[in-house]
């Protein structure tokens, strides 16, 4: 708190304000709050952290701090993951469940730009689904897997619906969001050019929706890969998910984690490709 | 079919809305006017007086209430496509290039791409967009999208061009240079112009005439003749002819603004 002898000193000299701290030459915190890592630094802690987790996991199984009967241990998954590597089977149920992966995933994606697209036809159309559309979404979709897999069979055509199922609402309302989202003053704009309805539909309403649909890419594939793979959990006879089922059901514990380490891979290589396609797609639709 | 010598003719223009309460609320008219051919017309009213709703009716985009639109004696109320017109937000399409953004309307009444392209370029050349054919409008500066916006309007080739308050949103520099612009391109292609702005001396400086609306429901309170010589040089502005015309202007105009703040304060 200042006090009154302040105030008179300060009428002196400027340079001896009492309770005013010195100033500070810049301090190591702030040199630090300005700076970025150091990239390969953070990758030695990246691969030290797991390497340092595979370790502790094992030597925790060998003394027997770790169940290895419930938790397996990295050996012994290496192993099996090198068997399923040599007999082929690692490729086959990784391919089968890219595809129905990719399959749902385009289906949905297509399929919910489409109606989220429709609904700008006609105002009574959207307003009589949009409760039924927002009930499906809130709904987990997941729980519809064993009707499906009755319906559609212990095939493909199961993962793709349910891929298919889990996507397409969520890209119908995002379509939709970016349709409605359209400035007013464009179409008002375009119609007074002589525009038809369809010629608004096609110039103004679909480019507008297109930044909202490549957004939901990148969400969509993902809910795709899930849905697949719950509905190999349901039944199937090939797929990453049916193999982890099957390895629970054995106590095959490490076959479960070979087929996990398998779904990361996948999804990894999912979500690269899906950026790129973002990236890809984004430049040539928006020029911000 | 009417045969008279003017280019654009309002009749007893009006337009009421519903209100809340059932009782209908006057918001426009009536308006006379009648437009000559190769005129440039402004507007200039209280804000809120219902100078853009007149556009609105004037474009085909709102019915108007009463009264009819004759263009070339022609009926033409109703219909949308009979003239160009323009807003204060540029509205170019940000997925296409200033090229494919100023052939728009071309392309909606069915000329070939190709065929409007070969149109439009020598025009873009001409009127200091050359260089920006292939840019997207977010690369470049409101002056420079307010010109293309306003090419896209000629080149739709209407007789009549709606303006309203194209340069509203510029820097007083670049609205300067726009008007001269815009004057060179209303004597190169012979259109009629109607203008609608908040500002009197833009209103003069670039007008044959200019209407004075009155505040809310608006009606023409005021038409003036703007008889200075063209073409006109910017000095003109400072010039004891047209500071006496737009000192009489300004002084009609207040009275009507003061009515609007008026009407705005008593709810």
């Amino acid at each position: 708190m200042p006090s009154e002898g302040d105030v008179i000193e300060r009428k002196g000299s400027l340079g001896k304000l009492r309770n005013t701290p010195p100033p500070r030459t810049r301090t190591n915190a702030l040199k630090y709050e300005m700076s970025a890592p150091k990239p390969w630094l953070v990758n030695i802690g990246r691969l030290s952290l797991f390497l340092a987790v595979l370790l502790l996991w094992e030597l925790g199984a060998g003394i027997g701090l770790v169940n290895s009967f419930f938790w397996s241990q990295p050996s012994e998954i290496a192993s099996t993951w090198w068997i399923g590597v040599q007999t082929g089977s690692v490729w086959q149920d990784t391919f089968y469940t890219f595809r129905s992966t990719v399959y749902g995933f385009l289906l949905g994606t297509a399929g919910g730009t489409l109606l989220g697209l429709s609904f700008w036809w006609s105002k009574y159309y959207a307003r009589i689904f949009e409760p039924f559309i927002i009930m499906f979404e809130a709904m987990p979709k997941l729980a519809l897997a064993p009707i499906i897999v009755l319906v559609f069979g212990i095939g493909m055509g199961s993962k793709v619906a349910m891929g298919f199922a889990i996507t397409v609402v969520i890209t119908t309302l995002t379509t939709y969001n970016g349709v409605r989202s359209v400035d007013k003053d464009l179409v008002r704009m375009v119609y007074s050019l002589g525009a038809s309805r369809l010629q608004v539909f096609s110039k103004v309403i679909v480019p507008t929706a297109i930044p909202a649909m490549i957004s939901a890419l990148r969400i969509n594939i993902g809910l795709a890969l899930t849905g697949a793979i719950v509905g190999e959990y349901i039944g199937s006879e090939q797929g990453l998910g049916r193999m982890i089922f099957y390895a629970g059901q054995t106590y095959e514990i490490s076959l479960i984690w070979a087929n996990i380490f398998n779904l990361s891979i996948l999804s990894m290589l999912l979500y690269i490709l899906v950026g790129k396609l973002e990236g890809y797609l984004l430049k040539g639709f928006t020029h911000k | 079919m009417k045969m008279n010598p003017y280019k654009m003719e309002l009749e007893n223009i009006s337009k009421t809305y519903p209100s809340g309460d059932g009782t209908l609320v006057q918001a426009l008219g009536p308006i006379d006017l009648r437009i000559p051919n190769h005129r440039f017309v402004s507007i200039v009213g209280p804000s809120g007086c219902g100078k853009s709703t007149l556009f609105n009716i004037i474009s085909g985009l709102l019915d108007n209430t009463e009264g009819a639109i004759y263009v070339n004696g022609s009926r033409v109320d109703g219909l949308t496509g009979i003239t160009g017109y323009m807003l204060q937000k540029d509205l170019l399409l940000p997925w296409r290039t200033i090229l494919d953004n100023v052939i728009l309307g071309l392309e909606i009444q069915g000329t070939s791409k190709r065929e409007a392209k070969a149109k439009a370029l020598p025009l873009l050349h001409k009127y200091g967009l050359k260089g920006f054919e292939d840019h997207y409008p977010a690369q470049l500066s409101g002056g420079m999208r307010q010109r293309a916006a306003l090419l896209r309007t000629i080149l739709y080739d209407r007789d009549v061009i709606l303006l309203d308050e194209p340069f509203g949103a510029l820097d007083a520099q670049t609205r300067a240079m726009m008007q001269e612009w815009l004057l060179d391109l209303w004597d190169d292609f012979q259109k009629t112009i109607l203008f609608v702005t908040h500002d009197m001396e833009e209103a003069i400086y670039l007008s044959d005439e200019v209407y004075i609306m009155t505040s809310r429901p608006g009606t023409i309170k005021r038409h003036l003749l703007i008889d200075l010589p063209r073409p006109r040089k910017p000095q003109i502005i400072t010039s004891p002819e047209f500071t006496q015309l737009k000192e009489e202007a300004l002084r009609t105009l207040s009275e009507e603004t003061l009515k609007a703040y008026q009407q705005e304060a008593a709810g």
